[in-house]
């Protein structure tokens, strides 16, 4: 299961970065957030996905499943949701400002 | 031991009247003055922090009171207590230097709770002894300056702002990528208790790749070669009170979590990994020199002097032996300092010539002999000219790469000092001396006497940074022996 989820993983890290190396303002802020998910199914997967209790300990507790992983991953969530919500409302301010589309441009001779 | 939380104060304080300030929106004099109070207040704590840290040793802190290895723990070490008090003072500095520069405007669209915030992010990222913990902190301190950075709205700013949120988002995930790898395989987050774990498996290869990922991760924060790309056009783009917290806190704090995970987590392996931050260390002060040198704008001459400087720092890290290690504290500091001192310094000649180009200004002595003097200070304790503080820190770095025979690196620090004496002299030349090139624009006296007011005590304070080493000196050996032996660290955490 562990490899299954791993590979998972690897693919949508690989989305993930093609859709960062566009042009296109809102496909990179979405790149950003499929990397951010696969990541936070990375940290699952390297936390074990054992089919286990809660990790209550009582004496006949045999095997329990990790908890810690998963408060990782709440907290690497919200933390990702508030970047991604942060920078469409740059990208918008962006738009708004510039009259075009929101692209990744600098000067003319960079 | 008795458990007082005097190691939070520095992070909760600015924390609570960033809160505060939210409220007071439109009242910008409010403002002011309650920014001044949260920040004096920190600084009484952190510097009742340094004393307690001096006379009962490492303070620690469980959070909720769970047992060291469980929960979060806050540790205050020397090290980062002296960081934390340094960051707090540059603050205080630069907050009083943006009364009168940057402006009602971005005054009233929450400009010293963005701050207040990215302060409590940069303490809490010094003081934690948990390594998701840090994550988090890194966040908030990231979010806080992508607000900073924004704040205003110019075209430029928006351009460079994008980038740089884009690179901070990457270098985030590469940082939970790496902390993923490690609880696979250590299976545990406190650091004192990472640091014994990977003893007991005597790092094997897989934990020398975690620390390359780490100092990936770190790298992009800290700006080591060759993943400073970012860094020079996002810096330059916000107004001179940001470029200044920005180029004296932020990568300082990647280079304070480079210098902590070499130091307790992977000092196994020595030859890899301590090598190959020295080679890196040494590839950014040379690409910090040249971009010193190729620019006629002041940001730029500046930005790329802080590069230089996080290469020097980390080439004492990579030493590991305690003289290497107490320069690199002991620079590390002095860098904050003299380049909030900087920033200021060359904000104030901007201000009072109207532009950042080189070329355009000339004959400032003239007319504002006092900056002159006192940017002249500044550069020459940059440049390490004894008995400025630069000089000490890199005396006590090439001390310690002579005694790990690192002799080219040694010899290649001390050329960079006469780049980066070059590249600072260079703006005094052209500003100061010389026929007056463009006539000045009109400027407020009272504004320009202001400005000076945080300048020229900053960098009094840099002077006395380096004149009373002598009796600072048994505060950086404190901070130095706990890098040097992780032992000390590990059984102050550890040890209930």
């Amino acid at each position: 299961m562990e490899t299954l989820i791993t590979l998972l993983v690897g693919v949508l890290v690989a989305v993930g970065v093609y859709l960062l190396l566009s042009k296109e303002m809102l496909r990179i802020i979405l790149g950003t957030a499929i990397l951010s998910h696969a990541i936070h199914l990375l940290l699952l997967t390297m936390g074990g996905l054992k089919k286990g209790d809660v990790p209550l300990l009582t004496e006949t507790a045999a095997e329990y499943t990790d908890a810690l992983p998963q408060a990782l991953i709440l907290t690497a969530i919200v933390i990702s949701f508030a970047v991604t919500a942060f920078l469409l409302v740059l990208s918008y301010r962006v738009y708004q400002e510039s009259g075009r589309g929101p692209r990744l441009r600098g000067r003319q001779d960079e | 031991m008795n458990m007082i939380n005097l190691l939070l104060f520095p992070i909760i304080i600015p924390f609570f009247f960033a809160m505060i300030l939210m409220f007071f929106k439109e009242q910008v004099v409010v403002q002011r003055v309650l920014t001044l109070i949260g920040l004096a207040l920190s600084l009484v704590a952190s510097f009742w922090l340094i004393a307690t840290v001096k006379t009962e040793g490492i303070q620690t802190v469980t959070l909720g009171s769970w047992p060291a290895p469980f929960g979060i723990t806050m540790v205050s070490d020397m090290f980062s207590a002296l960081l934390v008090t340094t960051t707090i003072i540059i603050t205080i500095f630069v907050v009083i230097y943006s009364f009168s520069s940057i402006g009602v405007e971005r005054e009233r669209f929450f400009y010293y709770p963005a701050i207040l915030f990215m302060i409590t992010g940069i303490n809490g990222a010094f003081t934690t002894g948990d390594i998701f913990n840090m994550f988090v902190f890194f966040e908030v301190l990231l979010i806080a300056s992508y607000l900073l950075i924004v704040l205003g709205g110019e075209k430029r700013q928006l351009r460079e702002s994008i980038k740089y949120i884009l690179v901070n988002v990457i270098s985030s995930a590469i940082f939970v990528i790496a902390v993923a790898y490690l609880y696979s395989i250590i299976g545990t987050l406190n650091m004192a208790d990472i640091s014994v774990k990977i003893a007991e498996i005597n790092q094997p290869g897989i934990i020398s790749v975690i620390a390359i990922l780490f100092l990936i991760v770190f790298g992009i924060k800290g700006a080591i070669f060759p993943l400073y790309f970012w860094l020079p056009n996002s810096y330059a783009a916000p107004p001179i009170p940001i470029l200044a917290l920005f180029g004296a806190l932020l990568t300082k704090v990647g280079v304070y979590a480079i210098t902590r995970t070499y130091t307790l987590f992977f000092v196994h392996d020595i030859g890899f990994t301590h090598q190959f931050l020295m080679v890196l260390a040494l590839l950014t002060i040379i690409a910090g020199c040249i971009g010193a040198l190729a620019y006629f704008d002041l940001k730029q001459i500046i930005i790329y002097n802080i590069i230089i400087a996080v290469g020097v720092i980390l080439f004492g890290v990579a030493q590991m032996n305690t003289s290497g290690l107490e320069g690199a504290v002991y620079y590390l500091l002095h860098d904050m300092l003299i380049k909030g001192a900087l920033f200021v310094l060359i904000g104030i000649i901007i201000y009072a010539t109207g532009t950042s180009n080189l070329r355009e200004m000339g004959g400032l002595i003239k007319t504002h002999a006092t900056l002159g003097w006192t940017y002249l200070i500044a550069a020459f304790g940059l440049a390490g000219i004894p008995p400025l503080s630069g000089f000490i820190g890199k005396v006590l770095i090439t001390k310690g790469a002579f005694e790990a025979d690192h002799v080219i690196g040694s010899i290649i620090i001390l050329a960079s000092s006469l780049v980066v004496l070059l590249s600072v002299i260079r703006i005094f030349i052209y500003a100061f001396w010389g026929p007056q090139k463009n006539e000045l624009p009109v400027r407020d006296q009272r504004t320009y006497r202001q400005m000076m007011f945080p300048a020229i005590m900053l960098v009094l304070i840099t002077v006395a940074y380096g004149v009373g080493a002598e009796w600072l000196m048994p505060y950086m050996t404190d901070a130095a022996n706990v890098l040097a032996d992780p032992s000390i660290y590990i059984n102050a955490v550890l040890k209930e």
